[in-house]
Protein backbone atom coordinates (compact mmCIF):
# COMPACT_ATOMS: atom_id res chain seq x y z
CA UNK A 1 0.00 0.00 0.00
CA UNK A 2 2.04 3.08 -0.89
CA UNK A 3 -0.45 5.39 -2.70
CA UNK A 4 -0.91 8.68 -0.74
CA UNK A 5 -2.87 11.75 -1.02
CA UNK A 6 -1.45 14.51 -3.25
CA UNK A 7 -1.56 16.89 -0.36
CA UNK A 8 0.05 14.86 2.03
CA UNK A 9 3.18 14.37 -0.75
CA UNK A 10 3.02 18.23 -1.32
CA UNK A 11 3.47 18.62 2.46
CA UNK A 12 6.10 16.11 2.50
CA UNK A 13 8.17 17.83 -0.11
CA UNK A 14 7.83 21.16 1.18
CA UNK A 15 9.08 20.12 4.89
CA UNK A 16 12.17 18.60 2.40
CA UNK A 17 12.66 22.25 1.03
CA UNK A 18 12.52 23.63 4.59
CA UNK A 19 15.36 21.36 5.87
CA UNK A 20 17.52 21.55 3.08
CA UNK A 21 16.93 25.61 1.29
CA UNK A 22 18.80 26.88 4.11
CA UNK A 23 22.38 24.05 4.12
CA UNK A 24 21.74 24.41 0.07
CA UNK A 25 22.15 28.74 0.18
CA UNK A 26 25.32 28.47 2.69
CA UNK A 27 27.11 25.50 0.24
CA UNK A 28 26.25 28.11 -2.50
CA UNK A 29 27.19 31.72 -0.67
CA UNK A 30 30.87 29.66 0.09
CA UNK A 31 31.40 29.94 -3.83
CA UNK A 32 30.69 33.92 -3.94
CA UNK A 33 33.18 36.45 -4.49
CA UNK A 34 31.88 39.26 -2.54
CA UNK A 35 33.40 39.93 0.78
CA UNK A 36 30.23 41.53 2.68
CA UNK A 37 26.70 41.56 1.99
CA UNK A 38 24.54 39.06 0.40
CA UNK A 39 24.67 39.66 -3.12
CA UNK A 40 26.37 37.25 -5.70
CA UNK A 41 29.08 38.96 -7.77
CA UNK A 42 30.10 36.08 -8.97
CA UNK A 43 31.63 32.88 -8.28
CA UNK A 44 35.29 32.03 -6.84
CA UNK A 45 36.97 28.76 -4.82
CA UNK A 46 39.69 31.50 -3.03
CA UNK A 47 37.37 30.94 0.64
CA UNK A 48 38.56 27.40 1.05
CA UNK A 49 42.00 28.47 0.31
CA UNK A 50 41.99 31.36 3.13
CA UNK A 51 40.37 28.74 4.94
CA UNK A 52 43.13 26.05 4.56
CA UNK A 53 45.91 28.95 5.01
CA UNK A 54 44.31 29.56 8.71
CA UNK A 55 46.11 28.14 11.66
CA UNK A 56 43.61 28.43 14.04
CA UNK A 57 41.01 26.44 11.55
CA UNK A 58 43.40 24.01 11.85
CA UNK A 59 44.37 23.82 15.05
CA UNK A 60 40.64 23.55 15.89
CA UNK A 61 39.89 20.80 13.63
CA UNK A 62 43.11 18.68 15.68
CA UNK A 63 41.64 19.58 19.18
CA UNK A 64 37.94 18.68 18.07
CA UNK A 65 39.51 15.38 16.77
CA UNK A 66 41.49 14.98 19.69
CA UNK A 67 38.68 14.93 21.83
CA UNK A 68 36.43 13.35 19.92
CA UNK A 69 38.52 9.97 19.82
CA UNK A 70 40.22 10.28 23.36
CA UNK A 71 36.56 10.74 24.77
CA UNK A 72 35.29 8.03 22.72
CA UNK A 73 37.31 5.73 23.86
CA UNK A 74 36.99 6.04 27.78
CA UNK A 75 33.28 6.79 27.81
CA UNK A 76 32.99 3.31 25.34
CA UNK A 77 34.68 1.58 28.10
CA UNK A 78 33.45 2.73 31.21
CA UNK A 79 30.16 3.05 29.35
CA UNK A 80 29.89 -0.79 28.31
CA UNK A 81 30.74 -2.11 31.68
CA UNK A 82 27.69 0.67 33.11
CA UNK A 83 25.14 -0.68 30.88
CA UNK A 84 26.43 -4.41 31.34
CA UNK A 85 25.78 -3.95 35.30
CA UNK A 86 22.67 -2.30 34.72
CA UNK A 87 21.54 -5.35 32.54
CA UNK A 88 22.93 -7.65 34.64
CA UNK A 89 21.39 -6.32 37.94
CA UNK A 90 17.77 -5.89 38.98
CA UNK A 91 17.15 -4.01 42.07
CA UNK A 92 16.50 -1.05 43.38
CA UNK A 93 19.89 0.03 43.07
CA UNK A 94 19.23 -0.45 39.32
CA UNK A 95 16.26 2.19 38.98
CA UNK A 96 18.50 4.83 40.87
CA UNK A 97 21.11 4.42 38.32
CA UNK A 98 18.85 4.69 35.21
CA UNK A 99 17.83 8.02 36.61
CA UNK A 100 21.40 9.28 37.30
CA UNK A 101 22.20 7.84 33.97
CA UNK A 102 19.13 9.74 32.28
CA UNK A 103 20.23 13.14 34.25
CA UNK A 104 23.48 14.22 31.64
CA UNK A 105 20.76 13.29 28.61
CA UNK A 106 18.18 15.95 29.74
CA UNK A 107 19.71 18.23 31.83
CA UNK A 108 20.25 21.30 29.05
CA UNK A 109 23.06 21.38 28.06
CA UNK A 110 23.75 25.41 29.26
CA UNK A 111 22.90 23.90 32.83
CA UNK A 112 26.22 21.17 32.45
CA UNK A 113 28.44 23.62 30.78
CA UNK A 114 28.00 26.03 33.91
CA UNK A 115 27.86 23.06 36.02
CA UNK A 116 31.54 21.92 35.25
CA UNK A 117 32.48 25.52 34.60
CA UNK A 118 31.67 26.00 38.14
CA UNK A 119 33.28 22.54 39.63
CA UNK A 120 36.68 23.02 37.86
CA UNK A 121 37.05 26.84 39.49
CA UNK A 122 36.62 25.06 42.41
CA UNK A 123 38.87 22.27 42.32
CA UNK A 124 41.35 24.83 41.26
CA UNK A 125 41.08 26.92 44.00
CA UNK A 126 41.30 23.99 46.01
CA UNK A 127 44.76 22.78 44.23
CA UNK A 128 46.58 26.23 44.43
CA UNK A 129 45.71 26.28 47.88
CA UNK A 130 48.04 23.05 47.62
CA UNK A 131 50.59 25.05 45.58
CA UNK A 132 49.35 22.98 42.30
CA UNK A 133 47.78 25.26 38.96
CA UNK A 134 46.20 24.17 36.18
CA UNK A 135 43.84 26.35 33.44
CA UNK A 136 41.04 24.90 31.33
CA UNK A 137 42.06 23.40 27.84
CA UNK A 138 42.17 19.53 26.55
CA UNK A 139 42.21 17.87 29.90
CA UNK A 140 38.59 20.04 31.43
CA UNK A 141 36.65 19.47 27.54
CA UNK A 142 37.86 16.01 27.52
CA UNK A 143 36.41 14.95 30.77
CA UNK A 144 33.63 17.00 30.36
CA UNK A 145 32.75 15.34 27.26
CA UNK A 146 33.00 11.91 28.60
CA UNK A 147 30.51 12.62 31.20
CA UNK A 148 27.99 13.52 28.77
CA UNK A 149 28.98 10.75 26.70
CA UNK A 150 28.67 7.42 29.23
CA UNK A 151 25.22 7.56 29.58
CA UNK A 152 24.58 7.65 25.36
CA UNK A 153 26.46 4.62 25.42
CA UNK A 154 25.24 2.52 28.53
CA UNK A 155 21.76 2.80 27.51
CA UNK A 156 22.68 1.67 24.12
CA UNK A 157 24.52 -1.53 24.99
CA UNK A 158 21.57 -2.19 27.58
CA UNK A 159 19.09 -1.88 25.11
CA UNK A 160 21.04 -3.87 23.09
CA UNK A 161 21.42 -6.94 25.85
CA UNK A 162 17.73 -6.56 26.72
CA UNK A 163 16.24 -9.38 24.55
CA UNK A 164 18.91 -12.09 26.90
CA UNK A 165 18.64 -13.20 29.73
CA UNK A 166 21.45 -13.60 32.87
CA UNK A 167 21.17 -17.94 31.98
CA UNK A 168 23.61 -17.35 29.43
CA UNK A 169 26.45 -16.34 31.78
CA UNK A 170 25.16 -18.91 33.82
CA UNK A 171 25.45 -21.84 31.48
CA UNK A 172 28.71 -20.46 30.33
CA UNK A 173 29.57 -21.03 33.88
CA UNK A 174 28.44 -24.37 34.35
CA UNK A 175 30.18 -25.65 31.45
CA UNK A 176 33.87 -24.69 33.58
CA UNK A 177 34.11 -20.79 31.89
CA UNK A 178 35.85 -18.24 33.94
CA UNK A 179 33.86 -14.95 35.28
CA UNK A 180 36.88 -13.60 32.74
CA UNK A 181 36.02 -15.86 29.99
CA UNK A 182 32.17 -15.60 29.90
CA UNK A 183 32.10 -12.19 29.96
CA UNK A 184 35.48 -11.84 26.91
CA UNK A 185 33.56 -14.79 24.93
CA UNK A 186 29.76 -14.56 25.66
CA UNK A 187 28.65 -11.62 26.74
CA UNK A 188 30.89 -9.40 24.87
CA UNK A 189 30.21 -10.56 21.49
CA UNK A 190 26.47 -10.46 22.13
CA UNK A 191 26.85 -6.93 23.34
CA UNK A 192 29.16 -5.77 20.46
CA UNK A 193 26.64 -4.54 18.00
CA UNK A 194 25.44 -1.58 20.78
CA UNK A 195 29.38 -1.04 21.84
CA UNK A 196 30.14 0.19 18.43
CA UNK A 197 26.49 2.11 18.09
CA UNK A 198 27.26 3.93 21.48
CA UNK A 199 31.03 4.52 20.67
CA UNK A 200 29.68 6.04 17.34
CA UNK A 201 26.60 8.30 19.24
CA UNK A 202 29.51 9.16 21.52
CA UNK A 203 32.33 10.28 18.63
CA UNK A 204 29.73 11.96 17.18
CA UNK A 205 28.28 13.76 19.91
CA UNK A 206 31.69 14.77 20.86
CA UNK A 207 32.25 16.01 17.34
CA UNK A 208 29.20 17.96 17.59
CA UNK A 209 29.18 19.81 21.13
CA UNK A 210 29.48 23.17 21.59
CA UNK A 211 27.65 24.61 24.82
CA UNK A 212 29.53 22.30 27.58
CA UNK A 213 32.82 22.80 25.51
CA UNK A 214 32.38 26.72 25.48
CA UNK A 215 31.90 26.84 28.77
CA UNK A 216 34.80 24.58 29.95
CA UNK A 217 37.49 25.42 27.66
CA UNK A 218 39.16 28.37 28.53
CA UNK A 219 40.04 30.77 26.01
CA UNK A 220 43.26 29.34 24.58
CA UNK A 221 41.76 26.38 23.27
CA UNK A 222 39.29 25.94 20.38
CA UNK A 223 37.37 23.13 18.88
CA UNK A 224 35.66 23.49 15.49
CA UNK A 225 32.22 24.58 16.61
CA UNK A 226 33.39 26.84 19.15
CA UNK A 227 35.53 28.47 16.09
CA UNK A 228 32.47 29.00 14.11
CA UNK A 229 30.66 30.61 17.16
CA UNK A 230 33.15 33.15 17.89
CA UNK A 231 33.63 34.03 14.28
CA UNK A 232 29.66 34.07 13.30
CA UNK A 233 29.81 36.22 17.03
CA UNK A 234 31.90 38.89 14.88
CA UNK A 235 30.07 38.80 11.52
CA UNK A 236 29.25 36.76 8.41
CA UNK A 237 32.78 35.45 7.09
CA UNK A 238 32.85 33.68 3.69
CA UNK A 239 35.64 31.27 4.83
CA UNK A 240 33.03 30.11 7.70
CA UNK A 241 30.79 29.45 4.89
CA UNK A 242 33.56 27.64 3.20
CA UNK A 243 34.12 25.59 6.28
CA UNK A 244 30.52 24.74 7.12
CA UNK A 245 29.94 23.50 3.55
CA UNK A 246 33.28 21.12 4.16
CA UNK A 247 31.70 20.06 7.20
CA UNK A 248 28.27 19.21 5.50
CA UNK A 249 29.87 17.29 3.02
CA UNK A 250 32.01 14.75 5.97
CA UNK A 251 28.33 14.56 7.19
CA UNK A 252 26.53 13.57 4.36
CA UNK A 253 29.44 11.32 3.52
CA UNK A 254 29.64 9.48 6.71
CA UNK A 255 26.00 9.08 6.88
CA UNK A 256 26.42 7.50 3.65
CA UNK A 257 29.07 5.08 4.26
CA UNK A 258 27.15 4.39 8.01
CA UNK A 259 24.03 3.21 5.75
CA UNK A 260 25.96 1.14 3.88
CA UNK A 261 27.52 -0.60 6.35
CA UNK A 262 24.40 -0.96 8.54
CA UNK A 263 22.09 -2.30 5.83
CA UNK A 264 20.88 -5.63 6.42
CA UNK A 265 21.67 -8.34 3.54
CA UNK A 266 19.58 -9.23 1.26
CA UNK A 267 18.56 -12.43 1.24
CA UNK A 268 19.51 -15.46 -1.51
CA UNK B 1 26.49 -11.46 41.67
CA UNK B 2 29.51 -10.77 44.52
CA UNK B 3 30.38 -7.32 45.23
CA UNK B 4 32.93 -7.10 43.84
CA UNK B 5 31.89 -7.76 40.25
CA UNK B 6 28.81 -5.19 41.14
CA UNK B 7 31.78 -3.01 41.52
CA UNK B 8 33.97 -3.81 38.63
CA UNK B 9 30.51 -3.12 36.30
CA UNK B 10 28.74 -0.12 37.61
CA UNK B 11 31.24 0.99 39.94
CA UNK B 12 33.36 3.17 37.42
CA UNK B 13 30.29 4.52 35.74
CA UNK B 14 29.12 5.47 38.97
CA UNK B 15 32.02 6.93 40.20
CA UNK B 16 32.41 9.03 37.07
CA UNK B 17 29.07 10.83 37.48
CA UNK B 18 29.24 11.54 41.22
CA UNK B 19 32.83 13.53 40.66
CA UNK B 20 31.38 15.07 37.56
CA UNK B 21 27.65 15.04 37.92
CA UNK B 22 26.68 14.94 41.21
CA UNK B 23 29.35 17.13 43.25
CA UNK B 24 29.05 19.65 40.52
CA UNK B 25 25.54 19.83 41.31
CA UNK B 26 25.87 20.21 45.13
CA UNK B 27 28.85 22.51 43.96
CA UNK B 28 26.18 24.99 42.04
CA UNK B 29 23.62 24.55 44.92
CA UNK B 30 26.34 26.15 47.00
CA UNK B 31 27.04 28.58 45.09
CA UNK B 32 23.63 30.07 44.76
CA UNK B 33 22.95 31.05 48.08
CA UNK B 34 26.51 33.08 48.06
CA UNK B 35 27.03 36.83 47.28
CA UNK B 36 28.94 38.26 44.08
CA UNK B 37 31.54 40.13 45.62
CA UNK B 38 33.43 40.88 42.30
CA UNK B 39 33.67 40.47 38.16
CA UNK B 40 32.84 36.21 38.65
CA UNK B 41 33.97 36.14 42.48
CA UNK B 42 31.67 34.83 44.59
CA UNK B 43 31.94 35.20 48.69
CA UNK B 44 29.54 35.54 51.91
CA UNK B 45 27.68 36.36 53.04
CA UNK B 46 24.81 33.56 52.82
CA UNK B 47 22.13 35.09 50.96
CA UNK B 48 18.25 34.13 49.34
CA UNK B 49 19.28 37.06 47.02
CA UNK B 50 19.77 34.79 43.94
CA UNK B 51 17.16 32.86 44.32
CA UNK B 52 14.89 35.81 45.49
CA UNK B 53 15.34 37.13 41.52
CA UNK B 54 14.23 33.62 40.24
CA UNK B 55 11.19 34.46 41.36
CA UNK B 56 11.27 38.23 40.09
CA UNK B 57 12.30 40.20 42.97
CA UNK B 58 14.93 42.85 42.20
CA UNK B 59 18.62 42.45 42.67
CA UNK B 60 18.32 43.74 46.73
CA UNK B 61 15.14 41.91 47.60
CA UNK B 62 13.44 44.91 48.13
CA UNK B 63 10.43 45.27 45.30
CA UNK B 64 8.68 42.56 43.01
CA UNK B 65 9.19 43.26 39.40
CA UNK B 66 8.80 39.98 37.94
CA UNK B 67 11.41 40.35 35.55
CA UNK B 68 12.68 37.26 35.13
CA UNK B 69 8.93 35.70 35.27
CA UNK B 70 8.81 37.50 31.77
CA UNK B 71 11.57 35.88 30.57
CA UNK B 72 10.93 32.31 31.83
CA UNK B 73 7.41 33.17 30.43
CA UNK B 74 8.61 33.61 26.80
CA UNK B 75 10.98 30.71 27.08
CA UNK B 76 8.22 28.78 27.70
CA UNK B 77 5.53 29.84 25.23
CA UNK B 78 8.65 29.94 22.34
CA UNK B 79 9.19 26.46 23.45
CA UNK B 80 6.13 25.64 22.85
CA UNK B 81 5.17 27.80 19.78
CA UNK B 82 8.39 25.46 18.35
CA UNK B 83 7.26 22.52 19.38
CA UNK B 84 3.49 22.67 17.99
CA UNK B 85 4.80 24.09 14.35
CA UNK B 86 7.44 21.19 14.50
CA UNK B 87 4.21 18.61 15.12
CA UNK B 88 2.34 20.43 12.26
CA UNK B 89 5.30 20.25 10.11
CA UNK B 90 6.54 16.71 11.15
CA UNK B 91 3.69 14.45 12.12
CA UNK B 92 2.10 14.66 8.48
CA UNK B 93 5.56 13.62 7.18
CA UNK B 94 5.98 10.41 9.23
CA UNK B 95 3.30 9.57 7.50
CA UNK B 96 4.47 10.17 4.26
CA UNK B 97 7.30 8.55 5.24
CA UNK B 98 5.99 5.61 6.57
CA UNK B 99 3.51 4.78 3.11
CA UNK B 100 5.82 4.56 0.60
CA UNK B 101 7.63 1.32 -0.41
CA UNK B 102 10.47 0.27 0.97
CA UNK B 103 13.56 1.49 -1.24
CA UNK B 104 11.89 5.48 -1.25
CA UNK B 105 11.52 5.25 2.50
CA UNK B 106 15.63 4.14 3.08
CA UNK B 107 15.95 7.26 1.02
CA UNK B 108 13.63 9.70 2.77
CA UNK B 109 14.72 8.34 6.23
CA UNK B 110 18.34 8.95 4.56
CA UNK B 111 17.09 12.80 3.48
CA UNK B 112 16.41 13.13 7.38
CA UNK B 113 19.01 12.01 9.14
CA UNK B 114 21.71 14.25 6.70
CA UNK B 115 20.83 17.67 8.81
CA UNK B 116 20.36 15.72 11.67
CA UNK B 117 23.78 14.80 11.82
CA UNK B 118 24.97 18.11 10.59
CA UNK B 119 26.70 20.31 13.36
CA UNK B 120 24.17 22.23 15.52
CA UNK B 121 26.29 25.20 14.89
CA UNK B 122 26.32 24.68 11.28
CA UNK B 123 22.67 24.27 11.12
CA UNK B 124 21.87 27.47 13.37
CA UNK B 125 24.30 29.77 10.96
CA UNK B 126 22.93 29.02 7.86
CA UNK B 127 19.90 30.42 9.00
CA UNK B 128 21.80 33.72 9.28
CA UNK B 129 22.37 33.57 5.80
CA UNK B 130 19.24 32.52 4.41
CA UNK B 131 17.08 35.67 6.48
CA UNK B 132 20.43 38.40 6.19
CA UNK B 133 18.67 39.60 3.16
CA UNK B 134 15.26 39.86 4.43
CA UNK B 135 16.70 42.05 7.35
CA UNK B 136 15.06 39.11 9.43
CA UNK B 137 18.54 38.96 11.67
CA UNK B 138 18.05 39.41 14.88
CA UNK B 139 14.09 38.83 15.46
CA UNK B 140 12.12 36.72 17.45
CA UNK B 141 10.21 35.03 14.02
CA UNK B 142 13.97 34.25 13.27
CA UNK B 143 14.32 32.45 16.58
CA UNK B 144 11.51 30.29 16.07
CA UNK B 145 12.61 29.55 12.37
CA UNK B 146 15.85 28.32 14.02
CA UNK B 147 14.48 26.16 16.37
CA UNK B 148 11.34 24.53 14.17
CA UNK B 149 14.31 23.90 11.87
CA UNK B 150 17.30 22.32 14.57
CA UNK B 151 14.34 20.27 16.52
CA UNK B 152 12.47 18.87 13.61
CA UNK B 153 14.29 16.13 12.77
CA UNK B 154 14.45 15.26 16.65
CA UNK B 155 10.72 14.88 16.59
CA UNK B 156 10.21 12.97 13.12
CA UNK B 157 12.37 10.22 14.10
CA UNK B 158 10.49 8.86 17.24
CA UNK B 159 7.20 9.88 15.70
CA UNK B 160 8.22 7.79 12.37
CA UNK B 161 8.87 4.76 14.85
CA UNK B 162 5.27 4.48 15.87
CA UNK B 163 3.81 5.42 12.55
CA UNK B 164 5.86 2.43 11.38
CA UNK B 165 4.13 0.03 13.47
CA UNK B 166 0.42 1.61 13.15
CA UNK B 167 -2.21 -1.46 12.34
CA UNK B 168 -4.20 -0.11 9.59
CA UNK B 169 -6.65 -2.74 9.26
CA UNK B 170 -7.97 -0.89 13.04
CA UNK B 171 -8.82 1.90 10.28
CA UNK B 172 -10.11 -0.50 8.07
CA UNK B 173 -12.47 -2.13 10.77
CA UNK B 174 -13.80 1.63 11.78
CA UNK B 175 -14.59 2.50 7.86
CA UNK B 176 -16.22 -1.02 7.58
CA UNK B 177 -18.38 0.21 10.51
CA UNK B 178 -19.40 3.12 8.66
CA UNK B 179 -16.80 5.86 9.85
CA UNK B 180 -15.74 8.65 7.54
CA UNK B 181 -11.91 8.24 6.78
CA UNK B 182 -11.21 11.52 9.32
CA UNK B 183 -12.55 9.83 12.10
CA UNK B 184 -11.43 6.84 11.44
CA UNK B 185 -8.39 8.31 11.76
CA UNK B 186 -8.76 10.16 14.56
CA UNK B 187 -10.29 6.97 16.25
CA UNK B 188 -8.14 4.33 15.04
CA UNK B 189 -4.33 5.81 14.16
CA UNK B 190 -3.64 8.33 15.83
CA UNK B 191 -3.84 6.79 19.70
CA UNK B 192 -1.79 4.13 18.18
CA UNK B 193 0.88 6.56 17.43
CA UNK B 194 0.41 8.39 20.67
CA UNK B 195 4.07 7.42 22.80
CA UNK B 196 5.75 8.38 19.48
CA UNK B 197 4.03 11.98 19.75
CA UNK B 198 4.48 12.65 23.70
CA UNK B 199 8.48 11.47 22.96
CA UNK B 200 8.52 13.70 19.82
CA UNK B 201 6.90 16.58 21.79
CA UNK B 202 9.05 16.49 24.66
CA UNK B 203 12.62 15.74 22.71
CA UNK B 204 11.43 18.87 21.08
CA UNK B 205 10.22 21.17 23.84
CA UNK B 206 13.14 20.36 26.21
CA UNK B 207 15.79 21.44 24.15
CA UNK B 208 14.02 24.67 22.89
CA UNK B 209 13.16 25.05 26.66
CA UNK B 210 17.38 25.00 27.41
CA UNK B 211 18.62 26.79 24.21
CA UNK B 212 20.86 29.74 24.16
CA UNK B 213 22.52 29.27 20.71
CA UNK B 214 19.43 29.94 18.91
CA UNK B 215 18.07 32.79 20.52
CA UNK B 216 21.66 34.12 21.04
CA UNK B 217 22.97 33.88 17.28
CA UNK B 218 19.19 34.36 15.74
CA UNK B 219 17.13 36.59 18.15
CA UNK B 220 19.00 39.67 19.63
CA UNK B 221 18.82 40.98 23.08
CA UNK B 222 15.48 41.87 22.98
CA UNK B 223 14.38 38.18 22.96
CA UNK B 224 16.60 36.62 25.81
CA UNK B 225 15.25 32.90 27.33
CA UNK B 226 16.33 31.62 30.46
CA UNK B 227 19.44 30.16 28.36
CA UNK B 228 20.51 33.42 27.56
CA UNK B 229 20.12 34.61 31.06
CA UNK B 230 22.19 31.54 32.12
CA UNK B 231 24.97 32.80 29.64
CA UNK B 232 24.93 35.93 30.62
CA UNK B 233 25.77 35.46 34.11
CA UNK B 234 28.51 33.39 33.37
CA UNK B 235 29.74 36.02 30.65
CA UNK B 236 29.47 39.13 30.97
CA UNK B 237 27.54 40.11 34.12
CA UNK B 238 29.69 37.61 35.90
CA UNK B 239 26.72 37.00 38.79
CA UNK B 240 27.65 32.85 39.32
CA UNK B 241 24.97 32.86 42.32
CA UNK B 242 21.95 34.39 40.18
CA UNK B 243 23.36 32.04 37.11
CA UNK B 244 23.23 29.23 39.45
CA UNK B 245 19.93 29.91 40.74
CA UNK B 246 18.56 30.14 37.09
CA UNK B 247 19.88 27.10 36.36
CA UNK B 248 18.23 25.34 38.70
CA UNK B 249 15.08 26.99 37.75
CA UNK B 250 15.45 25.86 34.09
CA UNK B 251 17.10 22.27 35.38
CA UNK B 252 13.64 22.11 37.75
CA UNK B 253 11.55 23.00 34.80
CA UNK B 254 12.84 20.42 32.38
CA UNK B 255 12.58 17.48 35.27
CA UNK B 256 8.98 18.67 35.79
CA UNK B 257 7.91 17.97 32.09
CA UNK B 258 9.57 14.69 32.35
CA UNK B 259 7.78 13.96 35.36
CA UNK B 260 4.66 14.31 33.43
CA UNK B 261 5.89 12.43 30.43
CA UNK B 262 6.42 9.63 33.26
CA UNK B 263 3.13 9.82 34.37
CA UNK B 264 1.82 9.66 31.26
CA UNK B 265 4.16 6.88 29.54
CA UNK B 266 5.27 5.18 32.95
CA UNK B 267 8.81 3.98 33.85
CA UNK B 268 9.19 1.86 30.90
CA UNK B 269 8.40 4.78 28.49
CA UNK B 270 10.86 7.19 30.21
CA UNK B 271 13.96 4.50 29.53
CA UNK B 272 12.68 4.19 25.94
CA UNK B 273 12.56 7.14 25.22
CA UNK B 274 16.57 7.69 26.31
Amino acid sequence: MTRTHPLLAAWAWLVYAFLYLPILVLIVFSFNESRFGAEWTGFTTKWYGVLLDRADVRAALGHTLQVALLSTLVSTVLGTLTGLGLWRYTSRARAALSTLLVLPIVIPDVVMGVMLLMFYAAVRAGLERAGWTFDNGFWTVLLAHVTFQISYVALTVRSRLSGYGPELEEAARDLGASAWQSFWRVVLPLAWPGVLAGALLAFTLSLDDFVVTYFTSGSGFQTLPVLIYTNVKRGVTPDINALSTLLILVTVVAVLVANALLRPRRKG
Amino acid sequence: MTPRRFLATLGPGVLWLMAFLVVPALIMLGYSFLTRTDLAQVGSPWTLESWGRVIGYDALFQEWTGDNLRVLWRSVWVAGLSTLLCVLLGYPLAFYIARQDARRRQLLLLLLIIPFWTNFLIRVYAWIILLRPFDLVPSLTATLLGMVYAFLPFFVLPVYASVEKVNWSLAEAAQDLGAPPARAFWSAVVPQTWPGLVAGILLTFIPALGTFVVSDLLGGAKTALVGNLVQNQFGQAGDWPYGSALSFLLMGLVLLGLWAYARVAGRRGLEELV
